[in-house]
This record gives structure tokens, C-alpha cells and sequence, in this order.
């Protein structure tokens, strides 16, 4: 701080605290009708405070009663959200790790080609080439399957670019120490390079368990059985079954329910998430 | 390209090691992609039966198709008035934060949370908060004298999915714009002070320049996000209406391929979106490599 000026401060905490204030009132709104009756908010004025219908909402989506009124098996979306979320992470993380280490540590031939085929990757986005690739997955039979909501997306342009940058920094000599010391590849791998990543391992596996977590048009399109549902993409037909007259108090209970996990990894990781945030995009 | 000085001798193991990624990026990726190409360049007879190679066609149509270039239009407000709106709310809450000493942390916790969120969600959210007949927003607005409506109003309905859109974004700008502050030397901003310039007029003439780089990097970024990353947002909310005024270029490719199943002119859109998006990557990588010159 330059100067001391009272005001300024003053204003600063009042844009910082309205500021804040904007940010969280949609979902303070939406635990507020998660609390409530199913018939409160037809008199046209929502109510700002809980209301005593939190463990009847909750309980309803999650609990046995969840087949009752046409709505979802919510616990066992969020379980196939998690299951998701863990193997997309974990998956991306392994094969970018193993293609960066190749990148890196050898010369041969056909280098720089599967450094682009990975770097297409990211001009490729899912929204772009959804019908063929609805059909790569119908003809490979992994529709309603675990592996067909994983593996699609685990190629990793940001994870592989993150760990090749990384790899550079490493001194030479820890490389050239391994080998003096008679160590092999997977050897130097294993023992110097895996330990030294953790770190970078810690802040991608947040970044990408939110992305896996968040996934929605992908899980969209090849699962047609609720037992392969997840639990973002359910919110979403949570409030399309109810659409006639839409059931808000527990389709606001889904969104909480479903926005909660990843919330929670943030508020408690900060730290690497802002790490994991700031250099995959370098 | 650059590797290691010394490099590890082996013949098969590099090629292991990069199969997984290749064989998903070519199944997944490189395939369906070219397959995508190649199907914008034919047209299916009526009865699926039979596929003739007809050039650009499907492009021309696409050009004279008035609801296209509506969706064009969709596309290029909505992604200006994400970014706008985000970028803008985040510059201001990072500067704040920045004056802060104390409370630093505790604002930027309570800031960062909604990347979180997933799209759908936070679609679903506004959507709640601006529903005409129980939502509070309009409530507010028709003791203003104005009726709220987004299932009629155009209008309203982009303000919605824009908003909604933005929300999810400021916080993945704020900290960018964090990082990008505080990266701007304490002596600049203090020679100014000591030459009398006042809070406002060094932020716009040092600090904010000095952002530049950081600026356009993300300007870069919100566009991609705002044009690709918010499927969700408008199928959880508008899907598209009222009459086509929230229809974007990628919601557009899904219903009519996917639901309408109108394979050349949707594979003519796709092969459109996958330009935009190289434009946008060379755009964004050669950013970063001015940056690293330096």
C-alpha cells in the first residue's frame, strides 16, 4: 500500500463484501428452497429463510423414497459422478505423465508428430464433433458403460504440456547421476522423476477431478440407463421430468447436492487448486 | 524441439509409453474429427440410403441460412457479454483484494469457489432465481415497473444465460488477475505516488497497461470458454429459445444433428466451430510464446 487513505479502504471491503455478497446469494437461494415445501413458493414471494422440510427434501433424493415421484437414484448418480471424477483424473494424469516422460527423456523418430497429435487434442473440443463420435462409441459397444464415460475423455493436451514443462526444469544432472548409478528408464521414472512430480501430480488431480466431476455433454449422450446416470447431468433431467409443474424445492436440493462435492474440494485444496489452475494454462 | 541434453537410448519404450494418449487421441479425437470433415462434404437422400458427394453445398446453404447467421449473431453477443461482464467484475474485485493486507486470503476463499460449480448448475440457478412467477429477481423488477419474462422475451433470456455464464467465470479471472497484480513492481506504483498521482490515475495509467498481457490472455480464454464450455448452461436452461435468440453455434450443431439429425449441414458446423477454435488456439499459444521471450 502506497498511501493511507480511510475511504478508499472503506470502499475496497464494501465492493469486496457485495461483491461477495452477488456471488453466493444464488446458491444461499437455492439451500433456502432446498429447505422448503414443495407448495411454498407458489404464493409468488420466495421466502429468504429455511424452512423445516430439509431432511424430507434431501432425504427424498437421496434416501429409499427416491424412485417415489418419477425422480432420480441420486445416490447412486453422485456415486457414479465420484467414480468418474477419480478415474478421469487418475486416468489423465497416468498416460500424460508416461507421454511427457517419452517427449522429454528420448529421441526417436516421429517425436514432434505425437507431440502435435497431442496438441490437436485441444482444438478438438467434444461440442465440435459429437455425432461421430457418438458413433465411435456405439460401434465399440461402450454405450452405458463405465469405460465410455472415462476413457473418451482422458486425453490430455494441458496435463502432458504441464509435466513436459515441468520435466524441463529438472536439472540435467539428476538424469546423468541415475544413469552414472546404472538406472534405467523406468527405473529413474519410478524412483526420481514420480517423487519429484508429486506436487504437479496433487494440483492436476484437483483441476481435473472438477472437470471430471463437471462433465455434462458427454454423459448426456451415451447414457440412456439411470444406472450409469451422473449426478450433474440428472439435475438437468431432475428438472425436465418435473417440467410440468417443476418440483424447485428438490430440483435446488440436486443442484446442492451436486455442486457440493467439488465446492468442498476447492474451499479445502485452495492452495493447489490455484496452483493447478495457473500452470496448466501456462 | 527442445529434450534433454542426454537422452535415455531405447528403441520400443518411448513408443509404449506414448500409446495410450495416441491410440485415445486417434480413436477419439483425430477420427471423429475427420469423419466430421468428410461428412460436411456429402448429402444423405431423404431415406439414409445413399450419400452424394456434393462439394461445398452444405456450406453455401449454411451461409444463405438465416437462422445461421441469427445463431452467429447469438454467439457473438452472448460471448462479448460473458466476457465483458466477467473480465470486468474480476479486474475490479482482484484490484480490491489486492489493497486488502489482512483479509486477503479470506476474500479469495470465499471468491474462487463458483469454477466449481458445474455449468449445468449454475444455469440452474439463475434460472430458479429469475423464474417469472416464482423467482425473486422479477419480483424485484415488476415493483420497477418492468415484466420480467425469459420463456417470451429474447432479450431477457440472453441477459440470463449471460449472467449465469459470467457468474461461473469471474472467479477463474479474479484469480488471474490476482496473479497479474501482483507481479507489477511496488517501486512504479510508488514513484507515481511520490509524483502526485492519485489511486485512480496510476491504476489507469501504470497498472492497467502493465495488465495488458494478462488482459488479452484471458480475453482469449473467456471467448473460448463463453463459445464452447457453456453447452450446459443453455441446455439446462433456454435450450436455444425463445425462438432461436439463445441458439449458439454449439448448441445449434447438437440439435440439429444430434435431435434433428441433419448430418451434412451439422457436420458443415462442426467443421466451422473446429476453425474457430485453431484460430483461437494459435491466438492463445502465441501469447504465451511472446511472454516467454521475454
Amino acid at each position: 500500500m502506497v498511501e493511507n487513505r480511510p475511504f478508499l479502504n472503506f470502499l475496497t471491503h464494501l465492493v469486496l463484501i457485495l461483491g461477495i455478497a452477488t456471488v453466493v446469494f444464488p446458491v444461499y437461494l437455492a439451500f433456502i428452497a432446498s429447505t422448503r415445501g414443495p407448495t411454498e413458493f407458489m404464493s409468488g414471494l420466495v421466502p429468504l429463510t429455511p424452512g423445516d422440510h430439509f431432511l424430507d427434501n434431501y432425504g427424498t433424493l437421496l434416501g429409499a423414497g427416491s424412485t417415489r415421484a418419477g425422480t432420480l437414484p441420486f445416490l447412486s448418480m453422485l456415486g457414479n459422478s465420484l467414480i468418474m471424477a477419480v478415474l478421469v483424473a487418475v486416468g489423465k494424469i497416468a498416460i500424460s505423465i508416461i507421454s511427457a516422460f517419452a517427449i522429454v527423456y528420448f529421441r526417436f523418430p516421429g517425436r514432434v508428430i505425437a507431440f502435435w497429435l497431442i496438441f490437436m487434442t485441444l482444438m478438438l473440443p467434444i461440442e465440435v464433433r459429437i455425432l461421430p463420435t457418438y458413433k465411435v462409441i456405439a460401434d465399440l459397444g461402450m454405450l452405458n458403460s463405465y469405460s465410455g464415460l472415462v476413457i473418451p475423455v482422458i486425453a490430455s493436451a494441458t496435463a502432458t504440456f504441464l509435466f513436459r514443462q515441468f520435466f524441463l526444469t529438472i536439472p540435467e544432472e539428476m538424469m546423468e547421476a541415475a544413469r552414472v548409478d546404472g538406472a534405467g528408464p523406468m527405473k529413474f521414472f519410478w524412483d526420481i522423476l514420480l517423487p519429484l512430480s508429486r506436487t504437479n501430480i496433487a494440483a492436476l488431480f484437483i483441476i481435473m477431478f472438477i472437470f471430471g466431476w463437471n462433465q455434462y455433454l458427454w454423459p448426456l449422450l451415451i447414457t440412456t440407463e439411470p444406472q450409469y446416470y451422473t449426478v450433474v447431468m440428472g439435475i438437468k433431467r431432475l428438472a425436465a421430468v418435473l417440467d410440468g409443474d417443476t418440483q424447485w424445492n428438490l430440483v435446488m436440493t440436486g443442484v446442492i447436492l451436486a455442486a457440493l462435492p467439488p465446492v468442498l474440494v476447492i474451499i479445502f485444496m485452495q492452495r493447489l487448486f490455484v496452483k493447478g489452475l495457473v500452470e496448466t494454462e501456462k | 524441439m527442445q529434450t534433454k541434453r542426454t537422452v535415455f537410448h531405447s528403441r520400443i519404450l518411448p513408443y509404449f509409453l506414448l500409446a495410450p494418449q495416441l491410440i485415445i487421441t486417434l480413436i477419439f479425437f483425430v477420427w471423429p474429427a475427420a469423419q466430421a470433415i468428410w461428412q460436411s462434404f456429402l448429402r444423405q437422400d431423404p431415406f439414409g440410403l445413399k450419400d452424394t458427394f456434393v462439394w461445398f453445398a452444405n456450406y453455401k446453404r449454411l451461409i444463405g441460412d438465416p437462422d445461421y447467421l441469427n445463431s452467429l449473431i447469438v454467439t457473438l453477443t452472448f460471448s462479448v457479454g460473458v466476457t465483458v461482464l466477467s473480465m470486468g467484475l474480476s479486474l475490479l474485485f482482484a484490484v480490491c483484494v489486492n489493497r486488502v493486507i489482512r483479509s486477503q486470503r479470506f476474500y479469495t476463499t470465499l471468491l474462487v469457489w463458483p469454477y466449481a460449480v458445474a455449468p449445468a448448475a449454475s444455469g440452474l440457478l439463475w434460472w430458479f432465481m429469475f423464474n417469472p412467477s416464482i423467482g425473486i429477481i422479477p419480483y424485484i423488477l415488476h415493483f420497477l415497473g418492468y415484466d420480467w419474462n425469459y420463456r417470451v422475451n429474447a432479450g431477457d433470456a440472453m441477459v440470463l444465460v449471460i449472467i449465469a455464464a459470467a457468474w461461473k467465470q469471474v472467479s477463474y479471472n479474479f484469480l488471474f488477475f490476482v496473479a497479474g497484480l501482483q507481479s507489477v513492481p511496488h517501486s512504479l506504483t510508488e514513484a507515481a505516488a511520490i509524483d502526485g498521482a492519485g489511486p485512480v490515475k496510476r491504476f489507469w495509467t501504470i497498472i492497467f497497461p502493465l495488465l495488458s498481457p494478462t488482459t488479452f490472455f484471458l480475453a482469449v480464454i473467456n471467448i473460448t470458454y463463453a463459445m464452447f464450455d457453456t453447452f450446459p448452461i443453455i441446455d439446462a436452461t433456454t435450450e436455444g429459445g425463445p425462438s432461436q435468440s439463445t441458439n449458439v453455434l454449439v448448441y445449434k450443431v447438437y440439435a440439429d444433428g444430434f435431435v434433428g439429425l441433419n448430418l451434412g449441414p451439422s457436420a458443415a458446423q462442426s467443421v466451422i466451430l473446429m476453425l474457430i477454435v485453431v484460430a483461437l488456439t494459435i491466438v492463445q499459444f502465441r501469447w504465451i510464446e511472446r511472454k516467454v521471450q521475454y
